[in-house]
């Protein structure tokens, strides 16, 4: 075993590492148990959910572009009810305490999206009950929706609101997920902050077009889509960077993340965590590899506490 | 169960207009394949994200050799097409459902492929011809369907016909172990027309039809399968991000509500590719 600190603090919950999964490229981590053990992550992000069964968008929901892709799927799941039966279950059988890693197990942080407010406080009043989830992120960020998603998150006040709302009902500390299609990205942290946010996750995808000149038509049925993977990397470092500086409660940094490097990049940023996206659909396993990566990183630079490069750039 | 393997190219030729046939040393994925399955195919330029999802076209599980014939449609593909013997190239598979061969005992049985709808039917025409019949060895499913059965093999053996539709250039003819009818765009050769031209030329009739290809023609043999009371059985092609069933990138549209998502959406890449023909909106 590394003397090595690798547990992190994310708003009074211990993650054994600072490594997890992004919503919505991860399901709930069946389809990816098969290819290496779940509970090596600091935590499961799981794919956003909502009250009821959403549809998403027609097909063709993603293209790929150089570095990154495109996705516009909608959001689709089974909603609450399914979710929390076969998905919670699921990891309530598959995650157990790990007591070679001072009984730190892997945290379960469940997505939850909305078309109103309504909807967000429905899903998160029945997650109230639910002990697996250990935290609650909210997705007010998804580009992919007409109604809701987004346009929670594109304007202060409105998500300074959605933000208390669901404070005050949640059970589960509370992660705001929010967009980085805004003008002043740290303007809406302090507004999610002021609302009560305990941490946020950040950023979803940037909004993205891309155009098939042989057919001249839109490559993804919905015209547009977000833009994730290495592409983003920089501009979600950027934005990492901005917020850890205005703001004082915890950030998990997301946005094109494949190596350890990228990842210790948004550590230094001020992100208190980070989590494994696009990269995924690359490589089953590179969370995997961005957590022993980190580990090799201390032992090289001889850093005790992987809490001492959290912010380290000034 | 999957495997994440790292194969070497043993060959890469091209075979006709575009489309090329690559053969690799891929012994897990290559013993665990079934006909109608496919693997994500990983371009070693990392640039490009996303696996390319191919079809198998054939797989010697004795040899540990598994052949891919694919056309060249974009980036991915065009590296894939300038593979040289002894690279190697990350894959995942076998992944989706594949061809339920089970079906076709004592069957008169059409497969189908059009254009590049053609590779996957290859693999299939071969379990389907072999010495065992319908239900050779290697699916555990079948295998147990093939004990129970009534019959010698002989008698369980299925009838099979391929009806290959070309656009102009034919690849892969020469390699099916069973009948073949032809159909040409141009009518360079075979019927000219589709392939349901091609079975309406020939006067032919099945129990049982597998097929792959562009949508018109699935859409085309859905109608036909409908119209003559026919077991129609569909492999569908989307794009596709994780292939392993997260991502919900490859939907398509069932009839109904789907146990996944509790949507009308399955996801090619696991409850497919493969679809009952009465089970998909085409």
């Amino acid at each position: 075993m590394t003397t090595h600190n690798m547990s992190v603090d994310l708003c009074g919950v211990r993650l054994k590492n600072p490594v997890m999964t992004a919503s919505g490229t991860f399901g709930s981590g069946m389809e990816f148990s098969s290819f290496f053990d779940l509970n090596r992550l600091g935590a499961v992000v799981t794919k956003g959910v909502s009250s009821v069964p959403w549809e998403g968008n027609p097909t063709p929901r993603i293209c790929e572009t150089p570095s990154g892709m495109l996705n516009a799927i909608g959001l689709q799941n089974p909603g609450f009810e399914v979710f929390a039966k076969r998905d919670l279950g699921f990891l309530e059988e598959t995650l157990t305490p790990d007591e070679n890693c001072s009984g730190i197990g892997t945290k379960v942080i469940v997505n939850v999206c909305g078309h109103s407010e309504e909807e967000y406080v429905d899903c998160v009043t029945k997650l109230a009950s639910e002990k697996r989830a250990d935290l609650l992120e909210i997705n007010i960020s998804c580009p992919n929706v007409k109604e809701g998603g987004i346009a929670f998150g594109t304007d202060p006040k409105g998500v300074e609101r959605i933000t208390s709302v669901i404070k005050k009902i949640a059970r589960q500390p509370v992660i705001m997920k929010l967009s980085p299609n805004v003008t002043d990205i740290a303007e809406i942290a302090k507004a999610a902050e002021a609302g009560g946010a305990d941490a946020l996750s950040m950023i979803n995808t940037l909004t993205g077009m891309k155009i098939d000149v042989e057919r001249r038509a839109f490559a993804l049925a919905n015209r547009t889509g977000g833009l994730s993977g290495p592409a983003i990397h920089p501009v979600a470092v950027r934005m990492v960077y901005q917020c850890a500086k205005a703001v004082k409660i915890p950030i998990i940094g997301m946005g094109g993340i494949r190596t350890a490097a990228d990842a210790l990049e948004m550590l230094m940023a001020g992100a208190a965590a980070v989590s494994i996206g696009t990269a995924s659909f690359h490589d089953q396993t590179t969370a995997l590899t961005v957590i022993d990566g980190i580990r090799e990183y201390l032992e090289r630079h001889e850093i005790a506490d992987v809490r001492e490069l959290i912010g380290c750039i000034e | 169960m999957k495997y994440r393997e790292y194969a070497k190219v043993l060959e890469c030729v091209r075979i006709g207009n575009d489309i090329f046939s690559l053969k690799l040393a891929a012994e897990k994925i290559a013993a665990a394949a079934m006909p109608g399955q496919f693997v994500s195919v990983y371009a070693n330029d990392s640039a490009r994200l996303l696996p390319r999802p191919i079809s198998v076209c054939e797989a010697d599980a004795t040899g540990g050799i598994l052949r891919l014939v694919f056309r060249i449609a974009g980036a991915g593909t065009k590296e894939f097409s300038q593979l040289e013997k002894g690279d190697s190239v990350m894959l995942v598979g076998p992944l989706g459902n594949g061809f339920p061969l089970e079906r076709a005992q004592a069957k008169r049985v059409f497969l189908i492929g059009g254009g590049i709808g053609i590779p996957p039917m290859l693999e299939l025409a071969k379990r389907l011809t072999s010495s065992d019949g319908a239900g050779a060895p290697g699916n555990p499913a079948a295998a147990d369907l093939a004990e129970s059965a009534p019959g010698s093999p002989a008698e369980r053996a299925a009838d099979v016909k391929a009806i290959l539709g070309y656009r102009d250039e034919r690849f892969l003819l020469e390699d099916f172990p069973c009948d073949t009818v032809v159909a040409t765009e141009d009518g360079s050769f075979g019927t000219k027309g589709t392939v349901l031209d091609a079975i309406r030329a020939n006067g032919l009739g099945a129990d049982v039809i597998y097929a792959c290809g562009p949508v018109p023609m699935l859409r085309a043999l859905k109608q036909y399968a409908l119209e003559n009371g026919t077991e129609c059985w569909l492999s569908m092609e989307e794009k596709m991000a994780c292939g392993i069933g997260a991502c919900l990138s490859c939907v398509c549209r069932s009839t109904k509500i789907d146990e996944h998502s509790q949507v009308k959406n399955k996801r090619v890449c696991t409850e497919g590719p493969v679809f009952l023909s009465t089970e998909i909106e085409l």
